[in-house]
């Protein structure tokens, strides 16, 4: 069977986010670009099933939508043990242009991860969307998937606890933390190999996006911190009921 | 023209999101001048469904039948985009929650609408259709439109709030006109967290960091947290260390919540840290360390021992509460 | 001229970075209190390809140029030079000198275990006589037909417990002088060995530093590296392959000690204000900036003239002495921009002070890589 996993570029996580002058653009200047960590972890798992001992994983695939800067990211996925990259040339414009981007190119693949969100918009939304686009099953906020002898085995968070799911191929599987322990680093044999692999560049099909971002605002600096001493839990409560009004 | 909410249940109750997202979608129809439905998938009494009469909705569409329960996706998002399309929904609105997560981009799909996750409160703007939402996990703020005819957006928990307003509620039955073989989702095992307040359902979490030492010192936290009716989280070196289960991870890359208080025990606050409960109301942090970063996000803090603090903070709500 | 690095550069450094700032550090506190050697660490980045990184894959390292060395030991020496010692030594006195100059079959038997990091490697040169002053070598390896029969003691041996092979330099005919040095392959098991106890140092504390006792050892003549009378010139060239990775190790000190600073100085308030506010903090950290900055240029120009095949002797000795005199007084201001809290060991930066002592002393003193540079000027 084949994997594919979605791959998203984005800041660095400690980044400090600014935007430009007009506040309608993220201001990309000096941002360090890393693999966004929900799909790290679901390339990890990928990884791991692959490596299995009765494995019937042929082949890893990751796939972006991004222009060619984009591509040290593809081949950091490559380093840590993807099989091949397809990267659709073309700037993400919302979720809806990019999973229809996507759906070019995921075609013949038995198992799709993605990460729950990308943590630069938030969007929770290219993998259902994807999903739905290829008309085939999903499962949200999976914690962890098994294979045995072909079949799949699924935990999923659900409001108020987790279930473990039987389910059939092919499905996309919407990942969250727990899927894997940690995101590999990768080996120099890796990273020397990731130069040989194949990567794929995809034209990106016409779709209009069916939303934009109009503007960006940085939140309200916060009032200073109210200091109450180690002796004063009672006062802190009080405050807590009559100032804040939050018990 | 209509608004649509779809309204979770779990194990035929609602919970209080669901009444949020009903006061919630009250107002957008009222704003918008138009009508409004929920939709109710799987078995829920009538007694529970008249509840959203409560909060300003007058007609809920209701399928009982349990083959919802198993949460399909594909099913559900069927289902809620004909109702949407019976009633002629302009906007569908759903919960951020992980149910609410899964559905929305595949209604987006489905109606060819333009969709949101987590909008902060009430549309910025009607036209263009505007909504607010946190980006960057929580370090910024986006105002998005949404172009198409259909509007599909999930509701940020705790952004709006509880607002009764009762009218009378019509219960309307439902049929998506799927049979069995639709649902393809096998549930071999359930593992309910019971007699435990829901992290992303609650007004107050109780959380802590490495600064508690060892997994065997949690006692006090779990005390606090049940005298506050409180769910409980923790950061992210703790649940890596196994000390508590990633299910409590709060953070940019664990849960994200924003619940009205956050008691922080022990917690530096790294900038992850902070990505996921920055959206918060009211900030407490107790730390020994007076510039630990998690006092510039906190609201009120105290600099101390958390093993001091603990069992006081616990007199003192036991004493508020009698 | 290009001061970029290409992307497989980066994703070195940012693997070494990884690895340091989420697996060192969990016990490099406890490792540097217990003076435990870091074997499970040793072992994992030589899975990642740490311990040969410069070797050629056809015998099991990694192939990387040492410009990616640099930027690797600099990310590792950050948060631990025990560990990073370690890897130089392996990489740059063991593995370098073996593949440049060893033979077939010796690369076959014992590069390939040590590239990979199945295996470590020491470096034997220094005695209780003669520390720096490598023409003077008082272990004897003396000329037996087939084999060299071995007799004197080795100080100061860096991994001296932890390496299974052992790179050694002692004298096989005396009146030849330094002409007369041999280097020797020597399995560390081979009878006769003996090892003087741990050292009990003031830094770098979890690698292992013993003294090294030969008697009546018996070395095969085939495990000879080059000609005989060759040890002395291959020692030189060893060290001044082996100086770019200790001025690295010695840049991530500084450049570590600088970070932790530069991060303590926007928490801490004094009078009202971060302390980075305070000119006094702010210049401090401009003063320690600049100097970072060129130990980097130093080593990175000594790793790109050896990645080029140009002479790199003279310009590892500069990154050497830079960087190793930069370290001592970039971590003391750092412990110095740190107060009270720079003097206990949670925080780091005495441990790198003490740390960055070392790099002034071993792999030839300050002092020698003075001497280096001023024969090369008044030659």
């Amino acid at each position: 069977m084949k994997i594919l996993v979605l791959i998203g570029n984005v800041p660095d996580t400690t980044t400090k986010v600014k935007f430009n002058a007009d506040k309608t653009a993220f201001d990309a200047n000096g941002v360090q670009w890393i693999i966004n960590p929900w799909d790290e972890l679901a390339l990890t798992r990928a990884l791991e099933l692959k490596e299995t001992a009765d494995s019937c994983i042929e082949s890893i695939v990751v796939a972006n939508v991004g222009r060619v800067e984009t591509e040290s990211t593809l081949r950091k996925a490559l380093a840590v043990g993807a099989d091949e990259a397809i990267r659709v040339d073309a700037d993400p414009k919302d979720a809806f242009y990019v999973a229809s981007q996507l759906a070019q190119v995921a075609i013949g693949f038995d198992l799709i991860f993605a990460g729950i969100e990308a943590s630069d918009y938030n969007g929770a939304a290219v993998g259902g969307m994807l999903a739905e686009l290829l008309a085939i099953q999903s499962v949200s906020a999976v914690s962890g998937i098994q294979l045995e002898n072909g079949s799949l085995k699924i935990n999923r968070e659900i409001d108020g606890g987790s279930q473990t799911l039987a389910m059939n191929l092919p499905l996309l599987a919407i990942v969250q933390k727990g899927i894997a322990k940690e995101p590999r680093i990768p080996a120099m044999r890796g990273i020397m190999m990731a130069r040989s692999k194949k990567l794929t560049v995809a034209t990106p099909i016409e779709v209009e996006p069916l939303t934009s971002i109009l503007s960006f605002e940085l939140p309200a600096p916060k009032a200073s911190c109210k200091l109450v001493a180690e002796d004063q839990a009672k006062e802190l409560i009080r405050l807590l009921h009559e100032e804040a009004k939050v018990l | 023209m209509s608004v649509l909410l779809y309204t979770e249940n779990w194990d035929g109750k609602f919970k209080k999101v669901s009444f949020e997202l009903a006061s919630y979608a009250a107002k957008l129809a009222a704003e918008m001048g138009v009508s409004i439905s929920a939709i109710s998938l799987g078995p829920v009494e009538e007694e529970e469904l008249t509840k959203l009469g409560n909060y300003g909705i007058p007609v809920v569409l209701s399928a009982s039948c349990s083959n919802y329960t198993s949460l399909d996706n594909q099913a559900i998002a069927h289902a809620v985009a004909s109702a949407a399309q019976q009633i002629g929904a302009t906007v569908v609105i759903l919960a951020q929650s992980n149910l609410g997560k899964a559905i929305a981009p595949r209604l987006s799909v489905k109606l060819k609408a333009g969709m949101v996750s987590g909008v902060q409160g009430l549309p910025v703007s009607l036209n263009p259709f505007t909504v607010k939402k946190m980006v960057f996990t929580g370090k910024a703020f986006a105002n998005i439109s949404i172009q198409t005819a259909i509007k599909v957006i999930t509701l940020a928990p705790n952004s709006f709030g509880v607002f009764e307003n009762p009218v009378k509620l019509t219960i309307g039955k439902f049929d998506a006109g799927l049979s069995d073989t639709d649902f393809t989702t096998r549930i071999e095992s359930t593992n309910k967290v019971t007699g435990k307040v829901l992290l992303t359902d609650a007004d107050i979490v109780v959380s802590a960091g490495r600064g508690l030492k060892a997994p065997e010192n949690w006692g006090p936290i779990e005390e606090l947290a049940a005298l506050l009716g409180a769910g409980i989280a923790c950061s992210r070196p703790v649940s890596d260390e196994g000390w508590r289960s990633h299910n409590e991870h709060v953070g940019q890359t664990g849960k994200i919540i924003s619940p009205n208080l956050y008691f922080a025990f022990g917690i530096s606050g790294a900038i992850q840290h902070l990505g996921g409960v920055s959206a918060s109301k009211c900030i407490v942090a107790i730390n020994k360390d007076k510039d630990a970063p998690i006092f510039e996000a906190a609201d009120y803090g105290i600099v101390g021992d958390v093993f001091k603090v603990l069992p006081q903070l616990i007199e003192a709500v036991k004493e508020s509460k009698s | 001229m290009n001061f970029e690095f290409t992307e497989e550069q980066l994703m070195i450094q940012q693997a070494a970075r990884d690895y340091a700032q989420r697996e060192l550090i969990k016990d490099v506190l406890e490792r540097d209190a217990k003076a435990e050697f870091p074997a499970d660490h040793i072992r994992n980045i030589a899975g990642l390809g740490f311990m040969g990184m410069m070797v050629d894959p056809k015998y099991d390292g990694s192939g990387m140029d040492t410009i990616s060395y640099v930027l690797a030991m600099e990310e590792l020496s950050k948060i631990d030079a025990s560990v990073s010692v370690i890897v130089s030594v392996n990489n740059s006195l063991v593995c370098y000198g073996l593949e440049k100059f060893g033979t077939e079959e010796q690369k076959q038997k014992y590069l390939r275990p040590l590239a990979s990091g199945k295996k470590i490697g020491a470096f034997l040169l220094s005695e209780p006589e003669a520390g720096s002053d490598a023409t003077s070598q008082r272990t004897l390896a003396e000329d037996k037909g087939d084999y060299y029969l071995v007799n004197g003691t080795k100080n100061w041996i860096t991994n001296a417990n932890s390496a299974s092979t052992y790179i050694l330099i002692a004298q096989t005919h005396p009146d030849k002088k330094h002409k007369g040095i041999n280097a020797l392959i020597v399995d560390k098991d081979t009878p006769g060995i003996s090892l003087g106890p741990h050292e009990d140092k003031m830094g770098m504390r979890s690698s292992d530093t013993h003294s090294v006792m030969f008697t009546d050892v018996k070395i095969p003549k085939a495990n000879r590296i080059g000609d005989d009378g060759f040890g002395f010139k291959f020692a030189m060239q060893a060290l001044e392959a082996g100086r770019i990775g200790i001025a690295s190790q010695a840049l991530g000190l500084a450049s570590g000690a600088l970070e932790r600073s530069i991060a303590y100085s926007k928490e801490r308030k004094a009078f009202g204000t971060i302390i980075a506010n305070h000119q006094s903090v702010a210049f401090k950290l401009a003063e320690m900036a600049v100097k970072v900055e060129n130990a980097r240029n130093l080593c990175l120009k000594a790793a790109w003239l050896k990645d080029n095949h140009l002479s790199f002797g003279i310009a590892s000795a500069m990154a050497k002495q830079y960087a190793a005199d930069i370290a001592m007084e970039v971590t003391t201001e750092a412990v110095q921009i740190h107060g009270g809290y720079g003097y206990v060991k949670e925080y780091h930066v005495e441990r790198l002070m003490r740390e960055a002592k070392l790099t002034q002393i071993y792999e030839g003193t300050s002092e020698i890589q003075k001497i280096v540079i001023s024969r090369d000027l008044l030659k």
